[in-house]
């Protein structure tokens, strides 16, 4: 695949992506609300994930940029030129979509080449360069076959060389990965990386698997109720999440309830003082009084036996090298934590516990009615 | 095993039947064609040779055929943007259309046409001398009346409906086109290059329902006033009873050829190569 990526250099020359700017978009159905003043700056050549729950809005996001919706305001700026009122057949962008979208009475070399037909390249031209992208996808055999005859990941490749073959100034992923099975989905989020590094080309890429954002994009962005929460580079965003919605949507994160210290940098929890890294927006006063909960990841609760501990472990999830363990505490709260699977011999479900929490700066949220482990 | 039997037993009695049921009017059609069973006459296919020949044959069948081509030209065109539309962009409508397209089956053809003869009749007293009344006379020209191309294209519209709007449910209507749209396909070319071939299927059966009923109706036709294949096979029934047997029974086996070459170019899946 490296050396297949590397042929489709002559295709792009000197590419750099383009710049691509939502800016407060809004876009109501009837009486629900897509999007509420979203504002998202893309920047060249970058894989920006939009990431969210269903309903967050982000598949209307890009439909809008596609030119498939129309926003009810705001404006859509692809390298600062305002296409908001542009068809969508003069956008410039490539778009691969969720269910396999190639077109059934052509083959899979005339579905890339369709675009280049209907751009009025010559024959010739098309053809040699859908040739060249079904070889960049790694199907050069199956250029001759209809699209019920491939299977989904091979589809989903062809659909992506067709996104490609007009060297599109933006790329459009609308979760094209979700209907295929686990290990096809590996091999096609790498490839998709790959060849979108190589082409430089500015990409956005709707998900609803975390892991996938996390796993692929340079920046992603976080949506909710039709509203960006937080967009930043993975590792950011799973260590300073900007709120606790972004917490407890990216990765898995439990809810202590703590006690806040004497002082603003502390906060008292499983029977330690810790320094606290970051306040979300709505925790009370520094300082004050108000009920808190201290977030934690799976990976930052050590759990060891003991016969006199006061939590209890309800349930253990085999993850492969780890295993998940959910403890409940006395105050009923319940805590996700990994433990190596070879220590699972010394704590059986129904065992004792105490947890304790290393000693690191944490994120303090103010309390919510019921705790538990958030995912 | 006594069980089954009776269910073998049964299933033959019902198909029997059934065949009975279609085949024992068309053999005798058949049979009365060829002169079997008639006292006196000697069996021969007479009738079936000297159709071509027949005074007014050639003219009627080329009628028709004009008049069914146009007529599927005209449903087609009518119909395949305007469910489209419905489906992309205002699905809401939806009900509406079928209740339109749907209320040809609640009106009688006799209705129809005393509908059409009034219009026709009251139109050139009131717009004479005004391109209305050109264009009601270019109506009902003699060697092609359109006026029939009109009822007959509001007749096939239940048809139509149902067979193109199952075809279009059967692909994935908005997927296709908006890969169409990011491919950078203007809106015709979106219809004409990657909807339509995807619609094959009911475009054929559509076109196939509307040229069968082009084919056999004779109600409105005969009270214009016009004489195409229907109405021509009736008019010679009188004088040449076994000829008019004869093309029915031909029309019918043509009927059938039509439906089997529809059925088999609706599943065959390899159009040539494009690009």
């Amino acid at each position: 695949m490296t050396d297949l990526v590397s042929d489709l250099t002559p295709l792009s020359p000197a590419r750099t992506g383009a710049t691509v700017e939502f800016r407060g978009l809004r876009r109501a159905f009837g009486a629900t609300t897509a999007l509420d003043g979203l504002d998202l700056t893309v920047e060249p050549g970058e894989l920006v994930a939009l990431l969210g729950p269903s309903g967050c809005g982000k598949t209307t996001a890009l439909r809008t940029l596609a030119g498939f919706e129309r926003p009810d305001s705001g404006e859509v700026l692809v390298d600062g030129e305002d296409i908001t009122g542009v068809p969508a057949h003069r956008r410039d962008a490539g778009m691969v979509f969720q269910s396999y979208s190639l077109f059934p009475h052509l083959t899979a070399l005339d579905n890339v080449a369709f675009g280049l037909r209907m751009s009025g390249i010559r024959t010739a031209e098309r053809r040699a360069r859908a040739a060249e992208l079904v070889e960049l996808v790694g199907l050069p055999h199956h250029t001759g076959h209809y699209p019920h005859q491939l299977s989904g990941g091979q589809q989903q490749r062809i659909a992506l060389a067709r996104a490609l073959a007009l060297r599109p100034r933006v790329l459009l992923l609308d979760e094209p990965l979700s209907a295929l099975d686990a290990q096809v989905r590996l091999t096609l989020r790498e490839e998709i990386r790959r060849i979108q590094q190589q082409l430089g080309i500015t990409t956005l890429f709707v998900t609803h698997d975390q892991e996938e954002a996390l796993s692929m994009a340079d920046r992603v962005a976080v949506m909710r109720a039709g509203r960006l929460e937080q967009c930043a580079p993975p590792a950011e965003l799973y260590e300073r999440p900007a709120t606790a919605f972004v917490a407890e949507f990216v990765g898995v994160m439990s809810r202590i309830p703590a006690r806040p210290g004497a002082d603003d940098g502390t906060v008292h929890v499983l029977g330690r003082s810790l320094p606290v890294s970051g306040r979300l927006p709505g925790t009370g006063a520094a300082g004050g009084t108000g009920d808190v909960d201290v977030l934690v990841r799976p990976e930052a609760v050590e759990v060891t036996a003991d016969e006199n501990g006061t939590s209890r472990i309800t349930g253990a999830a085999f993850l492969g090298a780890t295993s998940r363990l959910t403890v409940r505490l006395a105050n009923g709260a319940e805590v996700a934590a990994d433990v190596p699977t070879h220590a699972m011999t010394r704590l059986p479900v129904g065992a004792a516990v105490t947890l304790t929490l290393a000693h690191r700066p944490v994120l303090v949220d103010r309390r919510r009615a019921s705790g538990g482990a958030g995912s | 095993m006594a069980g089954l039997s009776r269910i073998r037993y049964g299933r033959a009695f019902v198909l029997l039947l059934t065949g009975a049921y279609f085949l024992v009017p068309l053999a005798c059609a058949v049979a009365f064609s060829i002169g079997a069973g008639t006292p006196g006459r000697s069996i021969g296919f007479g009738a079936y040779t000297g159709v071509l020949g027949a005074g007014g044959f050639t003219d009627s069948l080329t009628l028709t055929l004009k008049l069914a081509a146009a007529t599927i030209a005209l449903v087609l065109a009518l119909l395949v943007p305007a469910l489209v539309t419905v489906r992309l962009a205002a699905p809401r409508l939806r009900t509406l259309v079928e209740i339109v397209c749907m209320l040809p089956l609640v009106v009688p053809a006799v209705a129809l046409v005393a509908g059409i003869s009034a219009v026709l009749r009251w139109g050139p007293d009131h717009f004479a001398g005004t391109p209305v009344f050109q264009a009601l006379a270019a109506l009902q020209d003699q060697n092609f009346p359109f006026v029939l191309v009109l009822a007959y294209t509001l007749m096939a519209l239940p048809l139509a409906y149902r067979t193109l709007d199952a075809g279009i449910a059967a692909i994935d209507l908005r997927m296709l086109v908006e890969a169409a749209r990011a491919c950078r396909a203007p809106w015709p070319r979106t219809l004409l290059q990657v909807v339509l071939p995807n619609l094959r299927g009911a475009l054929l059966n559509t076109a196939f329902l509307t040229l069968a009923l082009v084919l056999g109706e004779y109600t409105v036709a005969a009270i214009l006033g016009y004489q195409p294949f229907a109405v021509w096979i009736l008019a010679i029934s009188g004088s040449q009873a076994q000829m008019s047997v004869a093309v029915s029974v031909m029309g019918l086996l043509v009927t059938w050829v039509l439906l089997l070459v529809v059925a088999t170019a609706g599943r065959a899946h390899h159009p040539k190569e494009t690009s």
